[in-house]
């Protein structure tokens, strides 16, 4: 049986926890976890993802996100009805909470697997460098810790029956368990992870001033501004801009990249765009020669004309 | 305070990443090595943390005898002592990785515990998201991954975390291990006397045995490329076009 980690914050579903249980259902029954009863209203729509049964964790210690209070809850579930496979989304929480059950073990843990095969011993393919190279790894413990990693594969309802909803009362101690203590709101609204259109610029936008045209016309369709990693090294803009491997991942319906040149490590965190559009100097640049649409030349006099084009338009 | 900062060599691919016709290696003769972006911030963070707080920084390492560059590259920036433990050219999974560094640091804490640990979120080749936790409970110390601010307290660190519009804040006992994650602070460059001072830095060796965990490499693949055919555009006004296609204005 599998078991997987539904990830919520205070309630709110992480979209991408209905990704890993397509993964789920078809290596078996599966039943979810919900940690802490702030999540207990999720327990319904997830009948319709293939969950037959759904534990509700409840736990003082679980009111908030916390890795210990998570992975300690999980995996003393997974003990208790004898699950084979604990599995979650491949996100920061989702990491982490795996790592420290697969700590608490000893066992393996794999993470941000794109396919798995059952059998004696598990084979599994994951993606490393952020998901640009593929590795096909054997596993072999008598409990499988697996991350999903994100965008694999899409959600999908298969319309099954309302899950069976159970209470589960873990017994965890506060000695050394690590809680979010506060939390601060940066923004509201959308952000570069959730925005439907993205305009990115790199070493060719050449300043901090010069992403105002970036901005401008971000802001004609209510996109937001990201960047490459030369862009934020070069301190042009904050690092919670950055798109890529060890930047934020975007998946907007155009990602338009502008004087920035393809490199693999910024290919992965866009590569899950619907369209991509390049401006560049450079026919030649990766960025230029994998988008789906390409303007060669010069971003600071492109990105202006395009501007003024919307605005004629639009009257 | 003392810190430690665990790094690991990984080579610095461009536009493609090239697999070795047998499926266990990249191929690395045309590529320079790094540390990962995460684990750069993670000595520059531990660097910074020294200068405001006084003490020092040991820098450690689990890989091939090639990986003396990276721990010498932090070194040049600020770093003061540094460990090799030699693991030969083939990688190690991430539990006999572990274990490893678990030992080499219960040896070099013999005249005291280090009072941070950091490790990088990921490393940047293999990407396990791992070793650090597995290292942290190994040690019975408190851990959280993913961080972009530390501020050292009365025997406390206070650790910020970014989510997806906003920001979580972690308080942990010292000593602590902390998951970095690059945006915490900008690396620096190193200086004339940082070059120097890496060149004459002696590296500690820390001999481990390999006890490997259940999850083994069968091969590397590249993924499957999408063949696109790029729509060149002429002009501003060809660009809008496919933007009013896409329903976007
Ligand atoms: C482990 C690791 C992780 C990394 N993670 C990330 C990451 O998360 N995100 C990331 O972005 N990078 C990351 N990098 C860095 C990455 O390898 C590249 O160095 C970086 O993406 C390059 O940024 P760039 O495209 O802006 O700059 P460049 O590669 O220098 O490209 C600049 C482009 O601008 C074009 N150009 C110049 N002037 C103009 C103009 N006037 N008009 C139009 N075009 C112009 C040029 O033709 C060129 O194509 C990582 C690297 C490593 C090793
Ligand atoms: C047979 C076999 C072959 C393998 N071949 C390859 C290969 O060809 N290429 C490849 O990329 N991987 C290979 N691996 C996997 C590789 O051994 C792991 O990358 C390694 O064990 C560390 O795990 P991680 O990278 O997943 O670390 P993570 O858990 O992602 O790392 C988190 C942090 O831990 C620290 N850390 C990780 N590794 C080290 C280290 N060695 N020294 C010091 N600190 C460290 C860093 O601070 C890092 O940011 C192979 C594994 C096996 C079993």
């Amino acid at each position: 049986m599998i078991l997987a980690i539904v990830e919520h914050d205070r309630g709110t579903l992480n979209e991408l926890t209905l990704q890993a249980l397509a993964v789920a259902r078809d290596l078996g029954d599966v039943e979810a976890v919900i940690l802490g009863s702030a999540g207990a209203g999720l327990a319904e729509e997830l009948g319709a993802h293939g969950v037959s049964k759904v534990h509700v964790a409840d736990h003082e210690l679980l009111a908030d996100y916390g890795p210990d209070a998570w992975a300690e809850t999980t995996r003393q579930l997974a003990d208790a009805i004898g699950a084979e496979v604990v599995l979650a989304i491949g996100s920061d929480r989702g990491n982490e909470v795996m790592a420290h059950i697969a700590a608490r073990l000893d066992a393996p843990m794999v993470a941000n697997v794109i396919s798995v095969t059952p059998g004696e011993d598990w084979g599994v393919v994951r993606v490393r460098w952020g998901g640009s190279l593929h590795e096909e790894a054997l596993v072999v413990a008598p409990l499988k810790l697996l991350t999903v990693a994100p965008h694999a594969l899409a959600a999908s309802e298969v319309g099954g029956p309302q899950a069976e909803v159970v209470p589960f009362m873990p017994s965890l101690s506060d000695e050394g368990v690590t809680r979010v203590i506060d939390r601060a709101t940066l923004a509201e609204g959308i952000t570069l992870a959730t925005a439907p259109i993205v305009v990115s610029g790199g070493r060719g936008v050449g300043s901090a001033e010069n992403f105002s045209i970036l901005e401008e016309l971000a802001d004609q369709f209510g996109g937001v501004v990201g960047c490459s990693r030369v862009a934020t090294n070069n301190g042009w803009r904050p690092h919670s801009d950055q798109v890529g491997q060890t930047g934020t991942r975007v998946a907007p319906d155009l990602y338009i990249a502008c004087g920035i040149s393809g490199a693999i490590q910024h290919w992965v965190g866009m590569m899950a765009s619907k369209k991509v559009m390049a401006i560049n100097t450079d026919a030649e640049a990766p960025m230029v020669t994998k988008a789906d649409y390409a303007l060669v030349g010069n971003l600071h006099e492109i990105v202006p004309a395009i501007i003024e084009e919307i605005r004629n338009r639009r009257g | 305070m003392r810190i430690l900062v665990c790094i690991k060599r990984v080579p610095a691919p461009g536009a493609r990443i090239v697999v070795e016709p047998d499926g266990q290696t990249i191929d690395t003769a045309n590529l320079g090595f790094t540390i990962s972006p995460h684990e750069e911030c993670a000595v520059e963070a531990a660097v910074q943390l020294v200068e405001q707080h006084g003490g020092n920084v040991t820098v450690m390492t689990l890989g091939p005898e090639g990986a003396e560059e990276q721990l010498r590259h932090a070194v040049s920036v600020g770093a003061t002592d540094a460990i090799l433990i030699p693991a030969g050219e083939r990688d190690w999974d991430p539990q006999a990785t572990a274990r490893a560094l678990t030992d080499a640091i219960g040896d070099a804490e013999s005249d005291g515990a280090f009072d941070l640990i950091l490790f990088g979120n990921e490393s940047a080749d293999s990407g396990g998201y791992q070793v650090g936790v597995r290292v942290s409970r190994a040690l019975g110390r408190p851990m959280v991954n993913g961080i972009k601010g530390i501020e050292i307290g009365k025997g406390v660190v206070t650790l910020r975390r970014e989510t997806d519009g906003g920001s979580e804040l972690y308080e942990l006992p010292l000593p602590a291990v902390v998951g970095v994650k690059e945006g915490i602070t900008l690396p620096r460059y190193p200086t004339l006397r940082g070059r120097l001072a890496s060149k004459k830095a002696d590296v500690r060796t820390f001999e481990a045995g390999e006890q490997p965990g259940g999850q083994s490499m069968v091969a590397l693949a590249n993924p499957p490329e999408q063949v696109k055919q790029t729509v060149m555009l002429t002009d501003a006004a060809a660009a809008v076009d496919v933007m009013e296609e896409l329903g976007l204005l």
